[in-house]
């Protein structure tokens, strides 16, 4: 496969290392009651859908840069790569 | 119909005219006890240990192509219990010991050959690790032995021992895991669960999983509504789908394996080998092909077929381990897809919804569990209570904190 | 007489000037230049070359190409032993020794053949029937015997002494194929000045221009060809790759292709490359492969394809025989006698299936609506039997018989990708379905368009389609002219009303009656047909058999062949060696090598070394006078415990933290606190997956305020750092705070033992007190050594001794070595391996590797307070959950009772008297090593209820090794429990 890098271009996939749905981005906090719950479904359960796929890959053999792909499970065709950080920002992560 | 040689014999000389169907082609009926979705390895094991072993009457086993045609028709054909944790190993034991007495049980020769598998190791902890699993398999029963170095050798004195990256230190040895004739494991099931009046309906697709206050009432299916008293679902690979339908989610990614098949040589190597230090684990089949594969590609995948960093890898292994191999030409390759589940453990369990049961999350290694998961899911489905030997394959075991992992990976499905 | 090639014909691709010798089956022969290993034996009239897997049926060739089923031979060439070699691929070359296979004691007589007698027997599926009693008998008796029928060539246990190549190329079009559609596509891309790649399998470029007689532009084909490989080869844009098999088709355009080298190629070239082509669009220009007919008896040696015979004699201008019939349902048997007579061959009759065919001027007699019922010839057909349309009988006296069932498109790399091929009536043939592929385009026969013009304006059409796609522009350019005659064909599959087999399957000895069988049983789809006969499970994977086999069950279900369908096409196209897939990274370069910084110094010194993933680290130093490694190990750890002992532990994961919020950021990393970590001083730190389960565990340095340097374990250096850049990217991007590993960046040694501070005296700069007072257990700060070379110095204790690792840039590693080895020898300055590292760190109760093993707690490691709760830090809500927080295995302590034997790890901790069951394990042993300090075997382990069976004796259980050795549980501090040591 062929990852289009928002900053390098096209990358042969073999350059990265794959984590899996994106959702994990959105850590829930701790902190906060119900904690256990919300962590335990952000751990463990997942949509694994057959066709569309928000999902992270790391550029290992890269810049680092964690990657969020969007890819077609079926077809494996990517239609759109984002900077990690940049969708977490956007997602207001951490905040 | 009952096989021997003695009706070979006839058959031949009286020119074949006699051989019937191995499984009938019937037309659904409008409900069933018990509908098992997935016409594999397990969902048709699951119907004949209902059968056969739990009297079960009105089942039927719906597929949505031709039986057999999922990763049971694709997988590199291993047995074996060599597993280390308590929630596995008696599991995996009481499977191998099914697979011993198979062609009894079935009236069908599906080649169980216990040829021996042997895990490489190539440091001193993965040699500690090995005892440790070694040990855990004696004391459940089932054989295991740590041989050194020499010893590997004098077995199969072609691995690499001279030339290697990453020495040979010494193996475990399973002498009774082998290799399974694969499509025949799902006909011979077929045969044996249609012999005693289960319905297998092929070509027959699950659209819907029908509920009504939290109870399962039956499926829908391109031929049309089947009512369930109980719907067992064994579908790998499709198990997130299918469940979906149920509104349920999973502790479950689905990921591609391929796996290989060299052109046919004469004998060569015996038994089923597993390098340790690279992907790699190799067998010869009874045809002479060696039949091989490696680690999941790695990314979250329906799609049947993988990619070439991955052959390259495996190859790298196969060279790296065994340097004749390069000469072997690699004839097909394929890709299956593999519930990879959270701990990369199996489930065997009861579902948030009354009659729907869940059976899957195989990883890559359902193939070896087929008898031992049919007798569970055939227990769980008529008794509604947990087989013995798999009360720790629950769906809330990651909410408790009750992970099953040989591996220590962790939730990250593509690792194990 | 070696010159003597009896059935050699005038003209062809050969050059006659350059005759090459070359052995068979223990026999000398020559051909020319130009001759495959095929075309050779034909020339030279050789017929039999092997025998069929299951009835070891005798067989020659069928095909002139890469489907051949029956003709493969073992090659030796030096060393380099290769079976199952398609004779119809091997380029001829001078020495080349090549054997038949599958046969013993001959390939003329073949002991094995009885099988084919018993015969009714082994019908398709027979072993799942039979073989079941008695049960031990399998394994024992039945299954030997199949075994050793197993498999066509011998593998040779010796390596493989050939070299392999891997390589990587770029394109806007890959072409694959160099028939007329092929150089066409090709012509018209690089005209366009795309960067084109031209691949075809064939040594000679041309596809059936090289076989054919065929006319373009009004010239024989051959000169138009000649032109267009000459412009096609001034193109500087355009790469043309013979002897390469494009085998498979990836994501995005990524194609694998094989390139076999020359026979004239240098020894130290690469035997084979193996190719990943990264292409922006690809035209599928492979051709076709004609199918036989299935008649009884149609494998005898001498019945052949069709095409394949006028390629014989066309191109090699070698006979397979004097007088030849041909067997047709389509008009390609007519070119087949046209051109075989006009090389001066004797047509002896053509048997067309179709009452309607055309007329036959060629041959000596034409029968239309007839069909060849029956052959005969042991070694080689000597007769044929025809069934006239009026349902008379004529046998028909010929050497050959040329077959044609029809041609399939090779197709299959439009169909690898799970989109089956569809079925065309109208060319009799499964046919690419549209848009299977991504960026491909099929053109020519491959798409069923079989004419050599549509060939050629297919191949300009795929190219310019391809090319618009890109936004390149193409200039018009004249279409040579050519024939374009229709398909005409009637399908016709097998010959039915007869007892006698018919061979759909050569190799695998599958024929009509196995597929019928199989449908009588109830195996009905297409895959489980192909799974219970083994039909289309050859070396072939089916090319001549599969669609013949569709056809005879669509004709024995009255199913249409469209609803009948295909197996799924999988890569590789034709069979790639394992070996081309590794390339060179086997044996030593299986994997990188990582050397630490002071690997020569090592080497000088003594070392035995030891893998550590990627790394090799001194596992310890032999010291003259020393003849068993545990001698120099207690050497070592005797010397870090009483005087200084030096350890390049630079394969430890070191992470650059830096940043306003660097602080806060490992604060969530690691479950303890690290907030309020003073500068200048080092904490002990463990880090918990997201699951709570213990990930790793290192020190964490806070150089500054904004400047930490956190260390990990070796083996989790790369996840470690993973794990913490997806903290920083994607959990809390807000944060103020960059990473980077440096982990080769710095030599890191570590200084150990009592006269520690006294060595580094000596080499740190004299500015920097080192006095306990000044730099106490756990400071760390930047200092200078040796005169001003800047290095960080920490005070950390892995051994419990008064320790310190001390870092400088990597490149000083091995002189900094060297000179605190020069400035400590009247102090015992020791260097030590990782053996002795693994002592001293299971003397201080310290986990490692076999303690963190995915699978541990933090309270399992004793480390449960750590955990803190006044905080969200990764893992530590879930590590609360009941399966994880219940207080089960503990690590502790053992020692043997009897104060000597060795404790194995990996053995299970069980009570006094208990039996030798798994219910009875309370634990297990994670690591053990041989103390010199306690003089004594000693063990770390999990076990439950720790605390509460300090003094107990236990029981070490080895199953494997025979072994049940008393133990008694003590502290895991086995060394100065206290830590006082550490601390002076």
């Amino acid at each position: 496969m062929i990852i289009p890098h928002p900053l390098l271009g096209p990358r042969d996939a073999q350059e990265f290392t794959y984590l899996g749905d994106a959702s994990m981005i959105q850590r829930p906090d701790g902190t906060a009651e119900g904690a256990e719950d919300a962590l335990f479904n952000y751990v463990y359960m997942r949509d694994n859908p057959a066709g569309e796929h928000r999902e992270l890959w790391y550029h290992e053999q890269g810049d680092r840069s964690w990657l969020v792909v969007t890819r077609n499970t079926v077809t494996h065709e990517i239609t759109q790569v984002e900077l990690a950080r940049d969708v977490a920002l956007a997602l207001g992560c951490g905040a | 119909m009952r096989y021997s040689g003695f009706r070979v014999i006839r058959e031949a000389v009286t020119g074949h005219k006699g051989w019937v169907p191995v499984w009938r082609d019937p037309e659904p009926q409008p409900s069933y006890d018990i509908v098992i979705v997935g016409g594999g390895g397990h969902g048709l094991a699951t119907a004949h240990y209902l059968a056969s072993r739990y009297g079960a009457a009105r089942v039927a086993v719906i597929e949505k192509g031709w039986i057999g045609g999922g990763n049971v028709g694709r997988n590199t054909t291993i047995i074996r219990s060599n597993y280390m944790l308590d929630g596995n190993e008696p599991f995996y034991e009481m499977s191998l010991k099914l697979w011993e007495g198979l062609e009894q049980d079935l009236n069908y020769n599906a080649m169980v050959s216990q040829r021996g598998i042997l895990n490489l190791c190539h440091s001193d902890g993965q040699r500690d690790a090995y005892r440790l699993r070694g040990n855990a398999m004696r004391l459940h029963g089932a054989d295991a032995e740590l041989l050194g170095p020499g010893e590997v050798r004098a077995m199969y004195p072609f691995l690499n021992f001279d030339d290697a990256r990453f020495p040979i230190k010494g193996g475990l040895l399973q002498r009774r895991g082998g290799t399974v004739r694969h499509d025949a494991v799902a006909w011979g099931y077929a045969r044996a669960a249609d012999s005693r009046g289960v319905d297998i309906i092929q070509n027959c697709e699950v659209t819907g999983l029908r509920v009504e206050d939290g109870r399962v009432l039956g499926v829908d299916t391109s031929r049309g509504f089947i009512g369930a008293g109980k719907v067992g679902v064994a579908v790998a690979g499709n198990s997130s789908r299918v469940m979906a339908m149920a509104g349920l989610r999973l502790p479950i990614e689905s990921h591609v394996l391929q796996a290989f098949v060299s052109e046919g040589l004469k004998p060569v190597l015996d038994g089923v080998i597993t390098y340790g230090a690279g992907h790699f684990y190799v067998s010869q089949s009874d045809k002479g092909g060696l039949v091989f594969g490696g680690d999941i590609d790695g990314y979250n995948s329906y799609a049947q077929r993988g990619n070439l960093p991955t052959v390259e890898d495996v190859c790298e292994g196969g060279l790296s381990l065994m340097p004749m191999v390069g000469q072997a030409r690699l004839l097909r390759m394929w890709g299956g897809i593999m519930d990879m589940s959270m701990d990369g453990s199996p489930i065997i369990d009861r579902t948030p919804v009354e009659g729907l049961y869940f059976n899957g999350g195989w990883c890559y290694g359902g193939f070896k569990a087929t008898p031992a998961s049919g007798l569970a899911f055939a227990h769980l489905l008529a008794t509604d209570t947990p087989h013995e030997t798999a009360t720790a394959y629950r769906l809330d075991r990651f909410r408790n904190g009750r992970m099953i992992d040989e591996k220590g990976m962790g939730a990250t499905p593509n690792l194990h | 007489m070696t010159g003597l090639q009896k059935k050699r014909l005038n003209g062809g691709l050969i050059d006659r000037s350059q005759p090459i010798d070359f052995t068979f089956d223990g026999e000398s022969y020559t051909g020319f230049a130009g001759d495959t290993l095929a075309s050779a034996l034909v020339a030279n009239d050789v017929a039999l070359l092997g025998r069929s897997f299951k009835y070891h049926r005798p067989r020659g060739l069928i095909a002139s190409g890469s489907e051949e089923p029956n003709a493969l031979v073992t090659l030796s060439r030096g060393a380099a032993v290769t079976p199952n070699t398609r004779a119809t691929m091997v380029e001829l070359e001078a020495g080349l020794t090549a054997a038949p296979q599958n046969a013993w004691p001959s390939v003329r007589f073949d002991a094995m053949a009885v099988n084919d007698v018993l015969a009714p027997f082994l019908t398709a599926g027979f072993y799942y029937k039979t073989f079941m009693w008695p049960r031990a008998f399998w394994e024992k008796l039945y299954e030997p015997a199949i075994r050793r029928a197993a498999g066509l060539g011998r593998l040779s246990t010796a390596p493989d002494p050939d070299l392999y190549d891997r390589g990587f190329l770029h394109c806007d079009l890959l072409v694959v194929g160099a028939g007329p559609a092929g150089l066409m596509a090709a012509l018209t891309a690089g005209r366009a000045g795309a960067r084109v790649i031209l691949a075809d399998e064939d040594f000679a470029l041309g596809g059936r221009l090289n076989a054919e007689t065929l006319v373009i532009d009004d010239a024989p084909a051959s000169v138009w060809l000649a032109t267009a490989l000459a412009e096609l080869a001034s193109l500087p844009n355009v790469r043309t790759l013979s002897r390469t098999t494009v085998f498979g088709v990836f994501d995005h355009g990524i194609y694998g292709a094989v390139e076999m080298g020359a026979p004239t190629a240098k020894d130290h070239a690469p035997r084979q490359t193996l190719w990943r082509i990264y292409s922006k669009s690809c035209t599928v220009c492979a051709g076709a492969t004609e199918r036989p007919i299935a008649f009884p008896d149609n494998d005898r040696p001498g019945i052949m394809l069709a095409g394949a015979a006028r390629t014989y004699v066309n191109r090699w201008a070698a006979a397979p025989a004097q007088r030849i019939a041909v067997f047709t349902n389509n008009d390609d048997g007519h070119r087949t006698a046209a051109d075989l007579a006009a090389k001066g061959l004797t047509i002896a009759a053509l048997i067309d299936t179709r009452a309607n065919a055309p007329d036959c001027t060629d041959a000596n007699e034409t029968f239309k609506g007839a069909q060849v019922i029956a052959s005969e010839g042991r070694l080689r057909l000597k007769n044929i039997m025809v069934r006239t349309a009026s349902g008379g009988r004529r046998q028909i006296s010929c050497g050959a018989l040329a077959v044609s069932g029809g041609w399939n498109p090779n197709l299959h790399l439009s169909a690898q990708q799970r989109t089956r091929p569809v079925w065309n009536d109208a060319v009799a043939a499964f046919v690419p379905a549209p848009d299977a592929v991504a960026g491909q385009r099929l053109a020519g026969a491959a798409a069923g368009d079989f004419s050599t013009a549509g060939a050629l304006s297919g191949g300009v059409n795929a190219a310019r389609a391809a090319l618009a796609d890109l936004d390149i522009k193409v200039k018009h350019s004249k279409l040579p002219k050519a024939d374009d005659a229709p398909t005409r064909i009637t399908p016709f599959w097998y010959v039915s009303g007869t007892k006698r087999r018919a061979w759909l399957d050569f190799q695998n000895d599958v024929t009509v009656k196995d597929v019928a069988l199989a449908q009588a049983e109830g195996f009905r789809s297409v895959e489980h047909v192909k799974r219970y006969t083994t039909l289309g499970m050859a070396t072939d994977q089916g090319r001549t058999a599969s669609t013949n086999a569709i056809g005879v069950m669509a004709a024995l279900t009255g199913q249409d062949i469209a609803q009948t369908g295909t197996t799924m096409f999988r890569p590789p196209y034709t069979p790639v060696s394992m070996g081309a897939f590794a390339g060179r990274s086997r044996g030593k370069h299986f994997r990188p090598t990582r050397r630490t910084p002071t690997h020569t110094f090592a080497e000088a010194n003594g070392a035995t070394f030891v893998e550590v993933g990627q790394w090799l680290r001194a596992q310890w130093f032999t010291q003259s006078g020393e003849t068993h490694w545990r001698q120099s190990v207690d050497r070592e750890v005797r010397a870090v415990r009483n005087d200084v002992g030096l350890c390049d532990v630079t394969t430890l994961g070191k992470i650059d933290v830096q940043g306003v919020d660097a602080a806060a950021f490992l604060n969530r990393i690691y479950c303890n606190g690290m907030a309020k970590l003073p500068v200048g001083r080092v904490r002990y730190g463990l880090m918990l997956r997201e699951d709570g389960i213990a990930m790793d565990d290192g020190t964490a340095a806070r150089l500054g305020e904004d400047h930490f340097v956190v260390t990990t374990t070796t083996a989790n250096a790369g996840a470690v750092y993973r794990h913490m850049e997806f903290a920083r990217q994607c959990l809390w991007p807000d944060m103020d705070v960059q990473l980077i590993s440096t982990t080769d960046a710095w030599a890191q040694i570590a200084v150990a033992g009592p006269k520690a501070r006294k060595l580094l005296q000596r080499i740190v700069d004299p500015a920097h007190d080192l006095s306990n007072g000044a730099f106490p257990f756990m400071a760390c700060a930047p200092v200078t050594v040796c005169g001003g070379l800047r290095a960080r110095l920490f005070r950390i204790s892995f051994s419990g001794e008064l320790a310190y690792e001390i870092a400088v840039p990597a490149r000083y590693g091995d002189a900094l070595m060297h000179e605190m080895m020069a400035q400590g020898q009247d102090l015992g300055a020791t260097p030590y391996g990782t053996e002795a590292l693994g002592v001293l760190r299971i003397e201080k109760g310290h986990a490692a590797g076999n303690e963190l093993n995915g699978r541990t707690t933090a309270a399992m490691l004793g480390l449960g307070r750590m955990v803190s709760t006044a905080k969200d830090s990764i893992g530590a809500v879930l590590s609360r959950r009941a399966g994880l927080a219940e207080d089960t295995h503990r690590l502790t302590g053992f020692v043997p009772v009897d104060g000597v034997t060795p404790i194995p790890g990996g053995a299970h901790l069980m009570r006094e008297g208990a039996r030798q069951i798994a219910e009875n394990t309370l634990g297990w042993i994670s690591s053990a090593a041989f103390s010199p300090t306690l003089n004594s075997p000693i063990a770390l382990g999990f076990v439950t209820l720790a605390d509460a069976r300090k003094g107990q004796t236990l029981r070490a259980v080895s199953p494997v090794d025979g072994l049940d050795i008393p133990v008694r549980v003590v502290s895991p501090h086995f060394v100065d429990p206290e830590g006082g040591r550490q601390r002076d």
